[in-house]
């Protein structure tokens, strides 16, 4: 995580309340109320790895790139009537620029915060793009009203009619095929099984779904359960919203700060039961564990990040899986891996492989560390669409050169974006795990 | 904002046998050194490797450390750097390892990088020019540089871009011939071919030429080796080779360097370039592939902050997973997290300090003595770092191993300034093949 100090922990006039009169450099800005992305942007010593990572540089001369996004916009804006320029709208929020920098600038955070305040000062709020941005960004109420009739929102986002609409009216590209909606969401299989089938106050993990594998990959959430009641977890689904990631990525931080406000205090009560936050989707947890503390000032906010990880990551360190895996056997096919940018950006990128590798009966071989090139709603923006194929590139040639015909990944728009690039179905670790662990225990005589 | 002092207990650790921290050459030849010993290894970075900053060319001494008998033997690069390293004064990384470890070291490298670099035919130091005009004495160098080396007497022609502010062609040109070097060098800074923004990355002209992309001038559509090549021919009169900043190809690169020298009927070579730099890249893509190669465990992201000891081993260590502390675990720990530029090594208003495990760092009590008035002085501050026992583990107090099963590698050692001796590379390789093979064979 960055060094970025927030509005609540930092406050720059420390130094001077202590009677000491000696000159401090640190004291020659004056207190401010909002984030002090100072000692951020002082970090920065120019190195520009930030931009030889930044995926969407290398495809369109028209993006600066991160380095002027981030550091050296931020100091343009202390002069005043500066206004964001508009290139932050083509950054993508994969976030590889935090996780190249040496020297631990929060980019993101201060691509963040410029979008945002690009978006509530500078965007047009009639614009098409504007309410395609917002209805992108907001998915989850969206895909909320599509759940209740699962077959025919499937049926009208398939008519090509639609999609035609989409794109000349909102600016949807026509390009891609909508996820299907489940016909039984995560939340309604949860209730119908009548909830936690294992109880034990001891071990117990609240379950952060997300929107996509509610409403779209339930397996994906049937899997993580399973799993961890393998364990002897007491597994816990609390209310919750979207985790605000396309809403970052769109500078719509109203409805992100308001989702936020909501997971913050259902995760905090959970915690206070026990719990700690478990995710299947790698840009849910980063939400949680970085974006959130970096971005928002909630009574419990930095509780909930420090209780958060990625479902692998968890039983890693509470489990010992490395050999509870070892001698499994699955008869699964032969995966090609793709490490999210998201799951690359909490040092994730390498534990998928790992741990399959223990497993006998499945191959997966990771097809390196290229971006997809979709990052949540940029890839679904007609004028982004082109830039997006372009990016993913590298990473369809390595997928289809690996030896498996089915993809795996865990953040679910890389799956969609890894499934219209090479017509692969795309699985989720937890998946193998729960075929390794659960669904062959139960063949066993 | 870290959740500092937050217990691991109730929390199992990532186990292995040995456990290097770091991500540059030191903590890679550790990891690869312990792993020839047939130990279980993992590696553990902050953040992708600094050495994608690096200039890729591999020093092993350059010029005699500032202690040397008098100020002449300070200034005349060093011929051959293994007889120097006889030298080198007590508590010098080289002195604490030795030389069979340098060797041993180098050995590893060339294996790993095989025809990618040259140099391992002799043990004297080459000569090549950088890209301020500078000429660095050097064991290893791409191969992409061989061709620009400064004994070589063909007349060389240098070639710059407008839009790659980093070389300066002219004056890389007119510092070379003031530098006496025994051949003609010209040079001639051109547009590069395409309508590439200002200030484009330099993966952008990287990539370009390794898929030999079509790019438009006036008018017409050619592949771009072959429109950089009109460009550079026009000028070229006669000059036998020619060099470029290092921005010849990031996957391809022997293949776009043989092409333009087809094109131009003059070899064609690279002069390595400050921060970002192609020939670091290629380095670290080679360096991390043969750990994979080799079943090291790699995890990147993620950095270590704290530790706990149980007596005077190290118990495990404590890696902050974005907001949350996960603890890793070993029976023999490498440090190797860098200096004072990679933060291995970090100082406040009040002190010098090694931040993960506390280990002492030589320095002046007064933070004015910790450098000297001039840019070029001998400054304290350039040797800051652990002092080592002659099994690279970091001394305590009193002058005794600080951990029985630590050790340390590379630039968070102290008592060397890689700068001016032009050293770095040498004694990440030494020094990590020393503490990477003493952890692995205890392991």
């Amino acid at each position: 995580m960055s060094d970025a100090e927030t509005s609540d922990d930092f406050d720059v006039t420390t130094d001077s309340t202590t009677g000491d009169d000696e000159f401090e450099p640190v004291q020659v800005f004056p207190e401010t109320e909002e984030m002090d992305l100072r000692p951020g942007s002082d970090d920065c010593y120019k190195c520009s790895t930030c931009d030889t990572n930044c995926p969407v540089a290398e495809v369109d001369d028209d993006f600066p790139g991160p380095k002027f996004q981030g550091p050296e916009q931020w100091r343009l804006k202390r002069k005043e009537d500066q206004d964001i320029d508009d290139s932050i709208d083509k950054c993508s929020n994969c976030m590889r620029c935090d996780s190249a920098c040496p020297s631990d600038v929060p980019l993101s955070q201060m691509h963040n915060t410029a979008r945002g305040e690009y978006v509530e000062n500078q965007m047009d709020k009639l614009s098409q793009e504007y309410v395609r941005n917002r209805i992108l960004s907001n998915y989850n109420f969206f895909a909320g009203l599509a759940s209740k009739v699962p077959r025919l929102a499937n049926f009208v986002t398939g008519l090509s009619v639609t999609q035609w609409a989409g794109e000349k009216v909102l600016g949807v590209t026509s390009e891609r095929e909508f996820p299907e909606f489940a016909e039984q969401t995560f939340r309604e299989w949860w209730t119908e099984r009548g909830g936690a089938q294992v109880h034990n106050p001891d071990k117990r993990v609240a379950y952060f779904h997300g929107c996509y594998s509610n409403y779209n990959t339930p397996e994906v959430g049937k899997a993580m359960v399973e799993v961890f009641e393998e364990f002897g977890y007491e597994v816990m689904v609390p209310e919750q919203g979207c985790s605000g990631t396309p809403m970052f990525a769109n500078g719509m931080l109203d409805d992100a700060r308001r989702h936020a406000e909501t997971n913050v205090e259902n995760l905090v009560a959970a915690i206070g039961e026990g719990a700690d936050v478990i995710a299947s989707c790698t840009s849910c947890s980063l939400s949680l564990r970085q974006e959130y503390p970096e971005l928002f000032d909630i009574h419990g906010i930095d509780d909930v990040a420090e209780h958060t990880y990625e479902a692998l990551e968890y039983l890693r360190i509470h489990e010992d899986l490395a050999s509870e895996l070892e001698g499994t056997e699955v008869d699964f096919p032969d995966l090609a891996y793709h490490a999210p940018c998201h799951a690359r950006n909490q040092g994730l990128d390498g534990q998928a492989i790992e741990m399959i590798d223990r497993i006998d009966g499945v191959d997966a071989e990771d097809v390196g560390d290229s971006c997809s090139g979709i990052s949540g709603t940029y890839g679904w923006k007609v004028e982004k669409y082109d830039l997006s194929m372009q990016i993913g590139e590298e990473m369809f040639d390595h997928m289809e050169s690996a030896e498996g015909d089915v993809g795996m990944t865990e953040c679910p728009t890389c799956a969609m974006q890894m499934g219209h690039g090479t017509g692969y179905e795309i699985k989720h670790p937890l998946e193998v795990l729960d075929a390794a662990l659960v669904s062959e225990d139960t063949s066993r005589p | 904002m870290g959740p500092v002092g937050q217990s691991t207990e109730g929390s199992m650790a990532i186990e292995n046998d040995v456990l290097v921290i770091g991500g540059g050459v030191a903590a890679v030849a550790s990891a690869l050194a312990a792993r020839e010993t047939g130990a279980d290894v993992r590696l553990i970075a902050h953040k992708q490797s600094t050495l994608r900053q690096a200039s890729g060319l591999i020093d092993v001494l350059g010029y005699h450390p500032a202690d040397a008998d008098d100020d002449a033997s300070r200034t005349e690069p060093i011929v051959d750097p293994f007889e120097a390293i006889e030298e080198v004064p007590e508590g010098h990384p080289y002195e604490r390892v030795g030389a069979g470890a340098v060797r041993a070291g180098l050995d590893l490298f060339d294996d790993v990088v095989g025809d990618a670099y040259v140099g391992g035919h002799t043990d004297r130091n080459a000569l090549v020019p950088t890209h301020g005009g500078a000429v660095k004495p050097t064991a290893r160098y791409p191969a992409s540089a061989a061709a620009g080396v400064a004994s070589d007497d063909r007349d060389a022609f240098f070639v710059g871009f407008k839009s790659v502010p980093g070389f300066d062609a002219l004056v890389a040109a007119d510092h070379l011939r003031a530098a006496g070097v025994p051949f003609d060098v010209r040079g001639a800074t051109i547009e590069f071919p395409g309508d590439l923004r200002d200030d484009a990355k330099l993966t952008r002209y990287a990539h370009l030429l390794d898929r030999n992309d079509a790019v438009e001038v006036d008018g017409r559509s050619r592949p771009v080796r072959q429109a950089l090549a009109e460009r550079v021919e026009e000028r070229l009169s006669g000059h036998e080779r020619v060099g470029f900043p290092a921005i010849l190809g990031d996957d391809h690169p022997a293949e776009v360097r043989e092409a333009l020298s087809d094109l131009l009927g003059a070899e064609v070579f690279e002069v390595p370039m400050g921060p970002p730099s192609l020939p670091g890249m290629r380095l670290s893509d080679m360096l991390f592939e043969a750990l994979e190669d080799a079943g090291v465990r790699v995890t990147t992201g993620n950095p270590v902050v704290d530790f706990e000891a149980d007596g005077d081993r190290v118990d495990r260590v404590i890696a902050e997973h974005t907001a949350s502390r996960v603890p890793y675990r070993a029976e023999q720990y490498v440090l190797a997290t860098g200096g004072l530029v990679g933060k291995g090594i970090q100082s406040d208003r009040e002190r010098v300090y090694e931040p993960i495990f506390d280990l002492p760092v030589p320095q002046p009590e007064d933070r004015y003595d910790w450098f000297e008035e001039g840019a070029f002085d001998d400054h304290p501050f350039a040797r800051f770092g652990v002092p080592i026992d002659r099994e690279t583990r970091p001394l305590d107090a009193d002058d005794e191993p600080a951990y029985e099963n630590l050790r340390a590698a590379g630039a968070v050692v102290g008592g060397y300034d890689f700068a001016a001796e032009k050293s770095g590379s040498g004694i990440s390789l030494a020094t990590g093949y020393a503490a990477g093979s003493e952890a692995g064979d205890r392991a």
